[in-house]
């Protein structure tokens, strides 16, 4: 089925083209589903979807050596999750609230984590998992591999204290960490240019030394060739980068988003969808006769049928026992039971 | 009351009125926050304000809580009043040093020449399935910090009165909003249109009882008042108090309602350890132990993080069940 994390060695070639389409696409069908989990109810709390950025997932986490470096992501975590290669019935899972989910049903959308693909969550707090990145960075340079840490945030967390801390000492101490701003354009509800005096964000990595370059994100070929040359940079070197990545999120903030009228035009949202970059590249693809419309439209059908049977499958799964709450505390003892 | 005098209203728009009102009757106060103005609020706390009063007054902020609290003491001390939004309580953690060390000593520093007139509020508490960062009840981190108030609503009447209180104390007030309870329709109820307040510091009787006194807060209130149906049918006559005020706590309704009950359990959704349900009980065995014949107990979270799914959140968090089970406990003892 999905062959994941893709062979990019030649990514203009046709299987290489198609197979970045399908994980693209299914990357959005399974974000379209996770919507539907959340307003059928079946997760709670909050959840958000990457829908209209899937070539940003897929374009730099495919160009990892995935298993070996790291990385680390906010609360819209799901699509670098799939990218890595996480088991779609687990995150289903997760979302869900099972017991067989990532992390026991206990972290849930926002906290995923699958450390044997490399991925270090999916954290909850704007701007809190930046410094752990350079962590990572840290520990993979003092032991002297040559791990890569993609370590993303968003547009709003770029102005976080934290970050500002985190990127001088990745610059101070030369950390092999790739500061991944993926720039949507809306801190939830707040425009860029509202909550950001200089809305060039890569210059944050400006006053740290840091080399630092603003990239398109819609078009999954150019975002390919960029990151295989960041990452070796970074590899090679053994220095910091900041990327800003230009992107566009045309779901809401979260599942339950607030009103999206009071932040943005739908003309706005319609000019967006135009730079979609599912749909630049199966133009690409039926111009160079790779695929023909109605063979996209079938891997479709087909991929939302998958996606369904792992719904499915997750759902069978039973919720955790009551129990579970008790465990993973603390390593070595046991905490104080209920009334 | 008839409807010229009070409208019906629900907790979330209570806590609007209250901010809508001190904002129109104060020109010096100012809010800040992330989201506040243009969306209205990630819950809608602060709808419609930035049409009212312009974005001098109500301020977008950049999501960093450290500079939006830093930021809130440094507008005070030019003679602002400040409303600090935190998006969600969580959140709070990342501006916990401006708060603690900063907000929390200015006027002590300063010999009492500087006042402090901020409020910190947000969405707090569980049984949403928020998961970890977006469930937590932390209060007891600011109830251990002296210099500031604290201090949790569970009505819409008590939550507009006593935001008007706290956005016009001097002093700088922790006020943890219960997001469950924002668009509950049955907690919808008259509340008087002219101007009102609650004074910080006095505990509310819920329901009055002779047999077992149940001394919680927030949501939990809720649970208490349910727990106190429950006990009616097995012949218990339960009193509940909602403390509303944390900081300064009102230790006089609850012991004088241990003098009539001699039984108490403390209720709260914070952790056990170091929670406040703990501290009351410490409160009463240094104040009321003579009156008391069962063993002071608590109700609380238990000392775990909050998880995603729900069956297990609720396994975490007080229930009716649990409660009921507490007071049987210290009812038969």
């Amino acid at each position: 089925m999905l062959v994941t994390p893709i062979d990019i060695s030649n990514p203009e070639s046709p299987d290489t083209l198609l197979h970045l389409y399908k994980q693209m696409l299914y990357t959005r069908i399974y974000e379209e589903k996770c919507n539907q989990i959340y307003r059928s109810g079946k997760a709670g709390g909050y959840l958000h979807v990457y829908i209209g950025m899937e070539a940003l997932s897929s374009g730099w986490i495919n160009a990892l050596k995935v298993g070996w470096d790291y990385v680390i992501t906010a609360y819209r975590d799901h699509a670098h999750a799939l990218a890595l290669g996480s088991d779609p019935v687990k995150i289903f899972s997760e979302i869900m609230g099972r017991s067989t989910g990532l992390s026991r049903g206990k972290g849930g959308s926002m906290h995923l984590y699958d450390p044997q693909k490399g991925l270090y969550g999916g954290w909850g707090i704007v701007g809190g998992h930046v410094p752990l990145g350079a962590g990572l960075a840290l520990g993979a340079k003092y032991k002297k591999e040559d791990r890569v840490v993609l370590n993303f945030l968003g547009d709003g967390a770029s102005n976080a204290g934290v970050v500002f801390e985190s990127l001088n000492m990745a610059k101070l101490w030369n950390l092999p960490c790739i500061f991944i701003i993926e720039n949507n354009e809306f801190a939830m509800g707040t425009r860029l240019e509202y909550h950001a005096s200089d809305t060039e964000l890569h210059k944050r990595g400006m006053p740290f030394g840091m080399k630092h370059e603003r990239l398109d994100g819609m078009d999954v070929l150019q975002t390919i060739k960029d990151a295989k040359r960041i990452i070796n940079h970074v590899r090679e070197y053994q220095e910091p980068y900041l990327v800003e990545i230009m992107c566009y999120r045309y779901a809401g903030h979260g599942a339950a988003d607030n009103d999206q009228a009071l932040y943005r035009t739908k003309d706005e949202l319609y000019k967006a969808k135009e730079r979609d970059p599912l749909t630049k590249l199966a133009n690409l693809i039926i111009e160079k006769n790779i695929a023909t419309p109605q063979q996209l439209e079938t891997m479709q059908e087909e991929l939302e049928e998958v996606v369904e049977e792992q719904y499915a499958e997750a759902d069978a799964a039973p919720a955790p026992e009551a129990e579970e709450v008790y465990h993973h505390i603390y390593t070595d003892m046991e905490v104080e039971r209920g009334h | 009351m008839g409807a010229a005098e009070s409208i019906k209203t629900n907790y979330l728009n209570a806590l609007k009125e209250a901010i809508d009102e001190e904002m129109y009757s104060d020109q010096e106060m100012i809010c800040l926050g992330e989201d506040i103005g243009n969306l209205g609020g990630a819950f809608g706390v602060t709808e419609g304000l930035l049409d009212k009063y312009g974005s001098d007054r109500v301020q977008d902020m950049p999501i960093a809580e450290e500079c939006i609290v830093g930021a809130a003491v440094g507008a005070a001390l030019t003679g602002r009043r400040v409303m600090a939004e935190m998006q969600f309580i969580d959140f709070i953690s990342c501006g916990f040093d401006q708060i603690v060390n900063n907000l929390a000593t200015f006027h002590y520093r300063t010999a009492g020449e500087v006042a402090m007139p901020v409020v910190i509020r947000g969405p707090a508490g569980g049984y949403g399935g928020g998961a970890l960062y977006h469930s937590q009840m932390n209060e007891g981190w600011f109830c251990h910090s002296p210099g500031l108030k604290v201090v949790c609503p569970s009505t819409p009447y008590d939550a507009k009165g006593l935001l008007k209180s706290a956005l016009r104390d001097p002093n700088p007030v922790i006020f943890y909003e219960i997001k469950e309870l924002y668009r509950k329709k049955s907690l919808e109820e008259f509340i008087p249109v002219e101007d009102y307040i609650i004074p910080l510091g006095k505990a509310s009787i819920r329901r009055e009882g002779e047999d077992l006194t149940l001394v919680t807060y927030g949501q939990n209130v809720y649970h208490c008042l349910e727990v106190a149906d429950k006990l009616e049918q097995e012949g218990y006559s339960v009193e509940v108090i909602d403390i509303r005020t944390l900081v300064p706590l009102d230790e006089q309704t609850i012991n004088n309602s241990i003098k009539k009950t001699s039984r108490v359990v403390t209720v709260n959704e914070a952790p056990r350890t170091c929670g406040f349900a703990g501290e009351m009980l410490a409160r009463v065995c240094e104040n009321a132990f003579e009156y008391l014949d069962a063993p002071p107990a608590r109700c609380t979270r238990l000392d775990t993080p909050v998880p995603w799914v729900k069956p297990l959140e609720s396994f975490v968090l007080p229930t009716v069940d649990k409660i009921f089970n507490v007071c049987i406990r210290t009812l038969k003892y």
